[in-house]
């Protein structure tokens, strides 16, 4: 068994369902993202268009962030899910490093590396991924492609030809198609990230990696005497207020975005 | 505004995205980069040295060499530690090692090779030192074993070619960074090595014999004058691959890291080359120690261009 993925750029509206849906399912932190979409704009008004690219880990039969990780933090699953053991990683970024995607983040609460599982703790389940069932055009088409009785098997054998990968160059072989993509969606480097450009800010890079408050003396401190954040773990949640009022004053005390 | 019109029609703009991270590997892992070429290139430099005069010419090599060493493999694994977002977790590469891994390799030899310099610095300073721990008898026992340094010695200068060169391929695992290819970055590992080797020994050779320091001083200009010419290479032709080309684009004239670039240049290949082919003609102590400092500053300067530049293109 492969399981993989392919996004039919074509019938995908850029309404981020999956993104939001990953978000929730995956408890992803702020200014961290496992799955992403991604619009691009090409022409000059009027004669313009937009497309729309979700980006997510390819789980690489080949994957560099597999090979690069000292702790076999990264590790394959049977299934082909590239897997990430948080309780492993030693947080040396070099997956971050490694991957030709971007995929990978380090997660502020944990400090440790994180990504896309395909929601491995679903498949287990016997259930889809989350993005995979958020999506409301069945953009996304998720399954095993090694079994060509499978969706995703057939899918591809219909539009052979016209089924690309991310960056075929690095030899990574990704298990994760596009059907109707281009190289303006699919190759980085065909398009622009101009300030001023962004729909909703201007934030091009984040400013750090992991926790922003997280100092070099808390990374030795934190997992013995307990970390500033600890509020934030799934439980704390529950008992968070959860009225207007209490996130207005949040919102005073530290600033918005 | 402005730049509105300014956009071709053939080209693709972002519109709405996530923020990208920045520098991932920032100033410490420089650090470690060029505090790994001093720990390494002393032994190896050292190594040559001895093998081509006589101990007698080079009376402090025997402990400056190990304590030159030691204080800069301690530097490279400390930043190493501390760049980890989970330090104490770091156990794990040698409770579970993923030897695919070239960090791990790294980090295996790079604890193996500090600990025998340890040894070696332990038995250089007794020995030159004989007034030092006379009455501790760990001291005395460790004086009688003053055979072993030259015993490990050449384990030692076998080991530091790797521990020189592993971090070129992390450089190269990184599959993201097409800059960093293996063979360049191997080769350019071990010219930082001879460079910052050769430089920390002008600083204390004043002692030394008129010969010793004649090698230094070619040591110093030839590493110098290959590895900028390797830079060179990838300055101006660097333009087969779209991805190094976009990365390159930082360093040429009005790229981001262009100053940092030719500073890294100027202060670590140029001047060295330049003061180290006069003092070769005729010595000039005082010029070749200048030499060797702008030497450290432009070698730490060139790492961090190189080590962040590929950091700064979109990936997706």
């Amino acid at each position: 068994m492969k399981l993989g993925f392919l996004v039919d750029l074509n019938l995908c509206m850029g309404c981020k369902g999956c993104e939001i849906a990953c978000k929730v399912e995956n408890e992803v932190p702020l200014s961290s993202w496992r799955l992403r979409v991604k619009y691009i704009d090409i022409g000059t008004f009027p004669d313009t268009s937009r497309s729309f690219t979700p980006l997510r880990c390819n789980h690489c039969e080949n994957a560099p962030c597999e090979r690069i990780c000292p702790v076999s933090a990264l590790h394959y699953l049977d299934n082909g899910i590239v897997n990430i053991d948080s309780s492993r990683c030693i947080g040396c970024a070099g997956c971050m490093m490694a991957c030709p995607y971007g995929a990978i983040y380090m997660d502020p609460e944990s400090n440790t590396a994180d990504k896309c599982t395909y929601c491995a703790h679903r498949i287990e389940s016997g259930m889809m991924p989350a993005c995979v069932v958020a999506c409301p055009v069945e953009a996304n088409i998720f399954g095993d492609v090694e079994d060509e009785k499978s969706h995703i098997s057939r899918y591809i054998m219909e539009h052979r030809g016209a089924v690309q990968v991310r960056k075929p160059e690095k030899h990574t072989d990704p298990k994760h198609y596009y059907v109707g993509g281009g190289n303006n969606t699919l190759n980085p480097l065909a398009h622009e990230r101009i300030e001023g450009y962004g729909l909703f800010n201007n934030i091009t890079h984040l400013d750090t990696l992991g926790d922003p408050h997280h100092s070099i003396l808390d990374r030795f401190l934190d997992p013995i005497f307990g970390g500033h954040n600890d509020h934030l773990k799934d439980e704390s949640f529950l008992d968070m207020p959860n009225d207007v009022a209490s996130h207005e004053d949040e919102s005073h005390d530290k600033g918005g975005h | 505004m402005d730049h509105v019109t300014t956009i071709e029609a053939t080209k693709a703009v972002v519109t709405l995205d996530v923020a990208l991270p920045g520098i991932i590997w920032g100033w410490m892992i420089t650090l470690n980069m060029w505090a790994k070429s001093i720990g390494t290139g002393v032994i190896l430099v050292g190594a040559f040295l001895l093998y081509r005069h006589k101990k007698e010419e080079m009376p402090n090599l025997r402990w400056m060499m190990p304590l030159i060493s030691f204080i800069a493999l301690n530097v490279f694994l400390l930043f190493t530690l501390v760049d980890l977002h989970q330090p104490l977790r770091m156990v794990n590469i040698f409770l579970h090692p993923h030897f695919t891994s070239a960090i791990t390799v790294g980090a295996w030899m790079a604890s193996l090779f500090t600990g025998l310099v340890t040894l070696m610095l332990v038995i250089g300073v007794l020995d030159a030192f004989p007034e030092l721990g006379r009455h501790l008898g760990i001291a005395k026992k460790v004086r009688e074993k003053s055979s072993l340094y030259e015993k490990i010695f050449p384990f030692v200068v076998f080991l530091a070619l790797p521990v020189t060169m592993y971090t070129a391929v992390i450089m190269a695992q990184s599959s993201a960074r097409e800059l960093w290819a293996a063979p360049a970055e191997l080769v350019q590992m071990i010219f930082a090595a001879l460079m910052v080797g050769s430089a920390s020994f002008i600083l204390i050779s004043d002692k030394w014999s008129v010969e010793a320091r004649k090698d230094l001083t070619l040591i110093l200009a030839l590493s110098v004058a290959l590895s900028f010419t390797m830079y060179m290479g990838e300055y101006f032709f660097s333009y087969k691959a779209a991805e190094i080309e976009a990365t390159i684009a930082f360093i040429h004239s009005g790229g981001s890291y262009n100053t940092q670039f030719w500073a890294a240049m100027v202060l670590g290949y140029i001047i060295p080359f330049f003061i180290a082919m006069g003092s070769l003609k005729e010595e000039n102590r005082t010029m070749l120690k200048f030499a060797a400092v702008t030497t450290f500053i432009g070698l730490y300067l060139a790492k961090s261009t190189w080590l962040e530049i590929p950091q700064m293109i979109p990936l997706s």
